[in-house]
């Protein structure tokens, strides 16, 4: 996803502006010139010329005769395999996120390498054979030889 | 003094340090041959595995690792018209000409040869150069580490990107990410939003991973180009002709050694800008610049080298300032603070045992990746067929447990997703990641600095120039900053040819990692 520069510019200034805002607030060290806020409101300014350079930029090329447009899709976005790729990536990881304290690392990761998988055009049956076997190759990788807690969720019964 | 060396040659040679080096380079070897995985990929996903390791294997781990891979990312570029890494890009579509010509054999020779030759010669500069900076920086106060620090910024914003506008956004934005949390002069609990995972910080070790690991894989699953072939090329002996070569091209060698080293010192540019430099250097300076192109093996001799050199020259100012010289080193300080090994010109005085061993480390490495590289190229078809839409999500579901390995918090794992997603969205619109990731691991340097500073000097910021080496560096990064201004005023004062001229090179995204795979 290309944004025009123009666009960059006005998202950090808007940004940088509501940071330089917010650092009003931080409070002063007793008895010294500069506190907490010193260097994000400096950094805060930075962010606001770079913002305003850019938006400069962006709005010059506008005027020329190839100018780039305001967003430009990734060339990926017309791409079915691709898209359904981007979208299963999202929702495995999210899935995983938010699944896998209460169904337990070893599902939530056959799941995930499954589908991803899946979603690359590795055959079905072979894409859940390899994820078994490399969820628990990692499973004994990190819980096992390096005692990372990995939760085990709804086989805690059968932990072994 | 020899009796750290001894200690040194010890910790080093124990059986288990041997057997991690060895795992390190088969693991960096196959890194480097993919292409798609990188050497800082490499770094990033050994993390979570050294973080187990006493310091010695760990550094051990992460020094072979991105030695092996910088010198087989060379292996694609020749066989798949693919570099491997960043770090061969410059010098890919010549190889690959090579082995049209039934040269493959000489093309990875020259790759791994003179690799080594490089490598060694900058860990002969870091030796030298490394102990004499950090004797010089004991005398340092806070006045010039603040300056040395903003100096290191400065050269990554101009260095690292073709646009220094959107290098200096990235540099704040990563400063900023510093920023949050209690680990500031005040102790105040700067931008957690009543967040209280947010009070130690935002990670570095996650962001890293997902700046360079969780991004390839984004890119991977987007992509939108067919597969390449591998050439079917014999190759024979690959060591053959190369003494020949070392006569013919000594000159390149030391030049292509010399630059690679300088470049990975300076910060935020690391063995892919060397290799570019050294590339275009050697074609302006040869003799027969008009075969470049056509499979002429002299500007891999040179670039070859660069690249690996850059890797121990990166390390000089990481091991004695504190500043990372490109993003693999930015990763090893991160490890470093968390094994108590926290760089600085002390660790050269109350530990210099552990800095022998780095020298030693640097030395094998770049040994064994003779035999190591010979055998990897016997098998280099079939590490090219492995299938890399089974590898990638392995790697994505590794580097989620690994995140988490580190502080046992799925927190992590979200800042290392968010992170691989805005790493993705900043590639892609042109703003390099290197000087974030430097912002990122100096941020808390340079503020430490420059509020103890300020206290110091009861807010005169003429004291910043009171000493005569804080002036120097002040001095000199004023200059670094006002340089496109002068370019500006006075034109063709001096025009950074090694991007403008060489026409071959791709897009400038490739700089900053981006895997490529810009097939006609």
């Amino acid at each position: 996803m290309k944004f025009n520069d123009a666009v960059w510019g006005a998202v950090l200034l808007v940004f940088a502006a509501a940071l330089f805002v917010h650092v009003q607030g931080f409070p002063a060290m007793p008895g010294q010139k500069v506190g907490p806020g010193a260097l994000p409101g400096a950094l805060a300014v930075g962010l606001g010329v770079c913002g305003a350079l850019l938006l400069l930029r962006g709005w010059r090329q506008r005027s020329t005769d190839n100018a780039p447009p305001w967003v430009e899709l990734p060339d990926w976005f017309g791409g079915r395999a691709q898209l359904l790729g981007f979208a299963v990536l999202v929702a495995v990881n999210l899935l995983y996120l938010l699944a896998v304290q209460r169904l337990g690392f070893v599902l939530t990761g056959i799941v995930y390498l499954a589908a991803l998988m899946w979603v690359l055009q590795v055959k079905l049956l072979r894409a859940l054979a390899i994820a078994v076997v490399m969820t628990l190759l990692i499973h004994y990788c990190f819980y096992k030889l390096l005692k990372v807690p990995l939760p085990w969720g709804v086989l805690q019964s059968i932990a072994w | 003094m020899s009796a750290a060396w001894l200690q040194a040659f010890a910790m080093v040679f124990d059986p288990y340090n041997i057997v991690v080096m060895l795992g390190a380079s088969l693991f960096g070897l196959f890194v480097g041959a993919v292409p798609g995985l990188t050497a800082t990929m490499a770094t990033a996903l050994l993390v979570p595995v050294t973080f187990f390791m006493p310091p010695i294997p760990a550094i051990a781990a992460m020094v072979t690792a991105t030695a092996m891979a910088i010198f087989s990312g060379d292996i694609p570029g020749c066989l798949l018209r693919m570099p491997g890494t960043p770090a061969s890009a410059a010098y890919t579509d010549e190889a690959y000409a090579m082995t049209r010509k039934g040269l493959a054999e000489i093309a990875l020779g020259a790759g791994l040869v003179f690799s080594a030759v490089g490598g060694l010669f900058g860990t002969a500069v870091l030796m030298v150069a490394a102990p004499t900076l950090a004797e010089f920086a004991l005398h340092f106060s806070s006045f010039e580490y603040f300056w040395l620090v903003l100096m290191g910024l400065t050269c990554a914003v101009f260095i690292s990107s073709d646009s220094p506008l959107k290098g200096l956004v990235t540099l704040f934005l990563g400063l900023l990410l510093a920023c949050v949390g209690l680990s500031n002069p005040a102790a105040f609990a700067r931008f957690t939003f009543g967040n209280t995972e947010l009070l130690g910080g935002i990670g570095l070790i996650p962001t890293m991973i997902g700046m360079f690991a969780v991004s390839e894989i984004i890119r991977f699953v987007v992509d939108t180009q067919p597969k390449a072939l591998v050439v079917e090329a014999q190759i024979g002996n690959v060591f053959k002709g190369m003494w020949a070569l070392t006569l013919k091209y000594p000159l390149q060698i030391l030049r292509g050694s010399v630059l690679g080293t300088i470049v990975g010192a300076l910060p935020g540019a690391g063995a892919d800008i060397a290799a570019w430099m050294s590339y275009a250097m050697s074609k302006r300076l040869s003799k027969e610049p008009e075969k470049f192109g056509t499979g002429h093996v002299e500007g891999i001799v040179e670039s070859g080298s660069a690249n690996n050199s850059a890797l121990a020259g990166a390390w000089i100012p990481a091991l004695v300032f504190g500043i990372p010289g490109d993003s693999i080193t930015a990763i090893v300080i991160g490890v470093l603070y968390m094994k108590n090994m926290n760089p600085g010109p002390t660790l050269f005085t109350t530990n210099p045992q552990n800095i022998y061993a780095v020298y030693l480390l640097f030395i094998i490495a770049n040994i064994i990746m003779l035999p190591l590289g010979w055998m990897c190229i016997k098998v280099a078809k079939r590490i090219l067929k492995v299938p890399r839409e089974v590898l990638m999500p392995v790697i994505l579901l590794f580097c989620l447990v690994g995140a988490f390995a580190i502080n046992n918090t799925a927190f992590d794992i979200g800042i290392m997703l968010v992170a691989g997603v805005v790493a993705y969205l900043l590639e892609c619109n042109g703003f390099p990641i290197a000087p974030l990731i430097l912002g990122v691991v100096l941020g808390g340097m340079l503020e430490e600095n420059l509020v103890s500073s300020l206290i110091k000097s009861d807010g005169n910021l003429l004291a910043f120039f009171g000493r005569p080496i804080a002036a120097t560096l002040g001095a000199i990064t004023f200059a670094i900053w006002l340089w496109p201004l002068i370019r500006r005023v006075v034109p063709g004062f001096v025009h950074r040819s090694w991007r403008r001229k060489d026409t071959s090179r791709p897009e400038p995204e490739l700089l900053s990692g981006r895997q490529d795979t810009h097939l006609p």
